[in-house]
Order: C-alpha cells, then structure tokens, then sequence
C-alpha cells in the first residue's frame, strides 16, 4: 500500500554549537526539501540550545570513503614520523619553538 | 579457510578488541540483520510509548507539569527519530520499517501496552519504566555498532531528566493526601511488574543472548539488567513511603542483592503475543496517524519537485 | 482598582489565546504526520505553554496572594476565558491545524510588534521573548501553507477547505472590545486597527502564494473574547480542568 518512493529523503545534519568552533555532525532526518531539512533540523537537534548554525547535506550527496580501503588510502601515514614535531631534537634551553 | 570465514574472523577480531563497527564496514548478515530488529524494536518502542504518557498531556495537573510531560513525550519522538535513523544506515528505510510495526511483524517494549489509569501513572512511568529503561540504555552506549552507540548517548543525555520527572511526581503525591498518595500506590502495584518484565525473558529463555554477547551488542544479561534494578528501585520506594507489590521482596545479605518474587510468565507472553489490554488501541492509533498523514507527506514532496523543477528552469 | 481590572483582563485574552492554541497543538503530540512534523508541532505547542505561564503568572501577581498561575489558568467557568473564537476550533485534520496557526501567527506577531513597546514593562518583556517564538512559528506555518496549496490536489482541496470554514474567524481578532480599546488609551495594549491593515496585507499575499482564495464569508463576528465561545472550548475545559476540579486544592 504504501508508496516508498515517495519517502521524504533523508538529510545530514551539522550543527555549529558556538561561533568559534566547527560544525560536527549529529544525527540525520527526513525532510522533503532543503528549508524544511533546516527547519526539521532546529526542531529535533537544538531543542536543549546545541546550536548557532546549522548545515544540511541530504545524504545521497555525501560520497565516503570505502572501508576496504582504508590499508592503502590511510595507512602509508603511519611511517611519516617526520611530520610531527617530537621528531625532532632541539636542546631545552631553545624556547619559543 | 574461505575468504568468508577470514572475514568473520576479523569482523570477531575487531569486536573483541572493542573497536566499533561502521555502518559500511563488513558485517555478517546476522549482525546487520540482527541489528536492524534490535534497533527498530527500540525505535518502535519510543514511538508507541509517547502514546500512553501523550494520554495525560492534555489532563495534566499544573501548567508547570504539562510543559514537562509534553517535552518528555516529544524527547521520546526525537529518540524513535535517532534510532530509525540508526537503523537506516544498515540500507532499511524508515518507512518499510514502520511498515513492519503496522503489520505486527516487529515488535515494540510491552510495557506500553499497559493503560494510563490516572496522573500518578506519568509519575511511575517516569520512575520505574523510565528508570528500567535507561539501565539498559546506558549500557547500549558500549554497544559494537557505531550509529546505535551514538544514538543510546545522545538519548540518555536527554533522557536523565524523564526519570526525575517521574520521581518527583511521585515524592509530591506520596507527601500529598491520603487520596494522592493511594493513587500513587495503586500507580506503584500496576507499573511494578511490568517494569520488570521490561529486561526479558529469563536467561536460560532468552534466544538471543548469546550472540548479543559474543557481539557486544549487549554486556550485560537480561536477569543481571533486572537485578540491578530491582537493587536501584527498592531504596527508591522506600523514601517514597511506598511498599513494592511483591511479598518475597528481601534484602540477602549473602548476595549483596534483593532477592525478589517471580514474574507471571504467562502474562508476559501474553502481552508479548498481542494480547495485552491496549494493544489493540497502541496500534490503530499508530496507524491512523500514518494514514491521517500520508496526504500531508505526499503534498510537501510533491511541493518540493515542483520547486526544485521551477529552480532547474530558472538557472 | 479598576485599573488593575482592565490589565488582568487583558492578560487574560493573551494568556488564553496562547493556552487554547497550546491546548489544541498537544492533543497532536504522538499522532503527527510523521516524527518530524510531531515534534515541530510539540515545540510551538510548548512555546505557547510558556507565554501562558508568564501572562498568567502576572496576572496572579496582580490578583494577589490567593491567586496563582494554575488557579487562573485551570479554574475559571466557560464564560470567563477570552480565547478568540479561531483557536478553539478542532484539529479536523493537518490543514486545519496549518490554517488556524496560520491565520493567527500573522496576526499574533503584529500583534506582539506592538505590545514590545507596551507602558506595562512586563508586557513589553513578555513580548520581546515571545515575538521570536512567533516569527518562528509564521515561517513554519506559511512554508506549510504553501506546501499545502501548492502540493497535490488533494493538499490543495484540503488546504482551501480548512480556509474556507476558518477564515470567518479572522474578522474577531480586530473587533475592539471594551477592554481593548482602555488598554490601548493607556499605552498597555495594541491598537488593533493598526494591526488590521498589515494583516490583512501579509495574510492575503500569502494565501496567494498558496494558490488558494479567500472565501466570502459573511462578516460575522465571533465573539469568543467576550466570552461567548463555540461549543467546543466546553470540552477542552473538560479535559483542562480535570484534575484540578475532581482534586481541588492539592499540590502537584
């Protein structure tokens, strides 16, 4: 009886909880369109004052990465030591550095 | 070995090491199967359970409690939302699941298809039915499957005030009049035991525990869940000044535990089975509003191509 | 004295106007369209309850010691709530409940512009915080409005025949009563011809937008504010009033 194609689509929702910090992701919900998606978005996600700015994505939009990647796409970092900062010696008496 | 089975192997490995699992991550078609009646049966759960608080909203006593009960309600709607949206990242939609609640096909917690009898019912719901809930929420928060441990954090965060609303409509009542303080009784004699049916059948009974456990979807046994609160409740009506209909109730100091009666199995299947004394009226209530609604549905998404078509021609 | 009179009253009007509204929003709570459209509907429902609260809790201020925001809010006969006669009537189905919010959140904001400016500073405090609540809850009820009218036939006819029953109550909200006129004279309250114009203008606009027409109605004037209500404000009281008539004078 029921007809899915005609499923509001769901949307991604990223709230900024204060100016100063960046938006996170939070939750998803169905909206028909973008304003509504916002509108749902302040209803359901900042009721308890969690936010000062919103984004919606709708969720068919967001292209991910695959898991069965992650060896090669993440893990030639693990050996590039030499981007971080312990990785290199500098006496303690140099401040500022 | 088969590819399949070193795919298990890790999937294991990955569990047991406590990493979490992503909705994109390989999985066992048991866990995401596994998962997606687990998390709808608690979506379906919050959705049905605004219905007999929702009873009061408009009956409630002071201006002060409706704004109350009426946030609480509407947290119950917002955490179906979460966990059907949990669900759905497992590729099931919102829509063919409560497609299955309507058919009778999933199944929703029992306890709400207990009636609402009277005001102090919203205070023992929120004490007791609240109280069971959130033990096994707050251990649902561990939970292996990543979206579903995110929802139960967000949820119990919002959750920890139902249960103090509950509570305190208790202590008013039971500090109240003679009246006010039997309604609570009587609230207290018919939310007991279905509260502590909440946690499931009896281990040795329970057909899904074991792989719940071996798939850390549950850390905790149903009988361990209802112990601890039995243990948490008792001290609880005690200060209320309330006496917990059960005879067998007693503090066994060996265990460091209550020990306590047993639950009438055969009313819990009862109920479980669709036989309980609202489950009729939960479910045409549900679907009546699904059906009342679907013109509203169909007229926003209808709107929406119209807009998106008007923009397309525009640009 | 009679003063004091006047200004209860006339916080008596706004104070029922956002509780019967209130009312009507939270019988919807758990019976939405769909989980999202519940909870928005929750949400302008507990705004309201919060209006209610600070208009009542002032009057009970006024009142005196005896008095309180329930004990105003909960035992008065039919007769002595103010509510306008559109915010009583029934949440036939969805575009019923979009059409009275509608119809009354453009004029409620007109409405709260000029009372942020009232003598009275808690009034004008009240609406200050309230007008955000209502710009908010006009941008939803006009964007469901338009969805309605705009969406499919059915939404359409829907939509025109909520207009069509409910539109005749629009011409109360400007019929100044007594009370109404000594509060505006005092700088308390709005003046309602004012508002009128502006209304008219913003509500026919988007009725527009919405593809839907407006009715002709006779010019009957309800005159629930007066007291004289529908039948239907009878039941609400029923289910408002329970608790605190079946157990009078319990703490809750």
């Amino acid at each position: 009886m029921s007809d899915n194609n005609n499923q509001w689509p769901l949307w991604e929702i990223f709230i900024r909880s204060k100016n100063g910090l960046e938006h996170r992701h939070v939750g998803s919900l169905h909206a028909a369109d973008a304003e509504m998606a916002i509108e749902n978005a302040r209803d359901v996600y900042t009721r308890r004052m969690e936010g000062v700015s919103l984004w919606v994505v709708e969720s068919k939009d967001i292209t991910a990465s695959n898991p069965e990647n992650m060896g090669e796409l993440f893990e030639p970092a693990i050996d590039k030591v030499y981007r971080h900062p312990t990785f290199y010696d500098v006496p303690d008496e140099i401040k500022h550095m | 070995m088969s590819p399949e089975i070193n795919l298990e192997k890790a999937f294991q490995d990955r569990i047991d090491k406590g990493e979490k699992i992503e909705p994109k991550d390989w999985m066992p078609e048991k866990y995401r199967k596994t998962h997606i009646r687990q998390i709808s049966q608690h979506a379906h759960s919050e959705v049905v359970g605004m219905l007999p608080e929702g009873n009061w909203i408009t009956r409630a006593p002071s201006l002060k409690r409706k704004c109350a009960l009426l946030a609480k309600v509407q947290d119950e709607a917002g955490h179906g939302l979460y966990l059907y949206s949990a669900a759905e990242t497992l590729g099931i939609s919102r829509d063919e699941m409560i497609e299955q609640l309507h058919s009778g096909k999933a199944k929703y917690s029992s306890i709400f298809n207990y009636p609402t009898l009277s005001w102090a019912d919203m205070g023992a719901i929120g004490w007791l039915v609240d109280g069971a809930a959130i033990i096994n929420q707050v251990m649902l928060t561990r939970t292996s499957f990543g979206p579903y441990a995110r929802a139960m954090v967000r949820i119990c965060k919002e959750e920890s005030f139902h249960q103090r609303q509950g509570y305190e409509i208790m202590m008013v009542l039971a500090s109240g009049t003679p009246e006010q303080k039997e309604m609570a009784q009587d609230a207290l004699n018919r939310f007991w035991w279905p509260s502590m049916m909440m946690f499931g059948p009896r281990d040795e009974e329970s057909t899904n525990s074991e792989l719940s456990m071996k798939w850390k979807i549950k850390r905790k046994s149903n009988d361990e869940l209802r112990q601890q609160f039995v243990d948490n409740s008792v001290p609880q009506a005690e200060y209320l000044g309330l006496t917990i209909p059960d005879p067998d109730l007693k503090w066994n100091e060996e265990r460091g535990h209550y020990d306590f009666g047993d639950i009438d199995w055969n009313e819990f299947w009862q109920v479980v089975k669709g036989d309980g004394p609202c489950n009729k009226e939960r479910m045409e209530a549900r679907q009546n509003a699904w059906d009342n609604g679907k013109w509203v549905r169909d007229a926003a998404m209808a709107y929406a191509e119209k807009q998106s078509k008007s923009k397309s021609i525009a640009v | 004295m009679e003063k004091n009179e006047n200004l209860i009253h006339y916080l008596l009007m706004l104070g029922d106007n956002s509780m019967i509204l209130g009312h009507r929003l939270s019988e919807l709570c758990g019976h939405g369209p769909n989980l999202e459209t519940d909870i928005a509907l929750t949400n302008i429902s507990l705004d309201f309850f919060g209006q209610v609260r600070s208009y009542f809790q002032y009057a009970a201020q006024l009142k005196g010691e005896d008095f309180n925001e329930d004990k105003i809010a909960f035992l008065r006969n039919e007769r002595q709530y103010y509510n306008a006669t559109l915010l009583e009537q029934e949440n036939n189905d969805f575009a019923y409940v979009i059409v009275r919010q509608f119809l009354f959140d453009a004029f409620h904001k007109e409405l709260l512009e000029q009372l942020m400016n009232s003598k009275d500073t808690t009034i004008a405090a009240i609406a200050t915080k309230s007008i955000k609540e209502c710009r908010y809850h006009l941008r939803f009820s006009s964007e469901w409005l338009k969805r309605l009218g705009n969406g499919t036939e059915e939404s359409h006819q829907k939509a025109q025949l909520a207009l069509n029953d409910l539109y005749v109550y629009c011409h109360e909200l400007f019929a100044e009563s007594e009370v109404e006129r000594k509060m505006k004279e005092s700088g308390i309250g709005a003046d309602l011809d004012a508002i009128k114009h502006n209304y008219l203008a913003i509500i026919h606009q988007l009725i527009a937008e919405a593809q839907l027409k407006i009715p002709e109605t006779i010019q009957r004037v309800a005159k629930g504010k007066l007291g004289f209500h529908s039948e239907k404000l009878g039941y609400i009281l029923t289910e408002l009033q329970y608790m605190q008539r079946a157990y009078p004078d319990m703490q809750w």
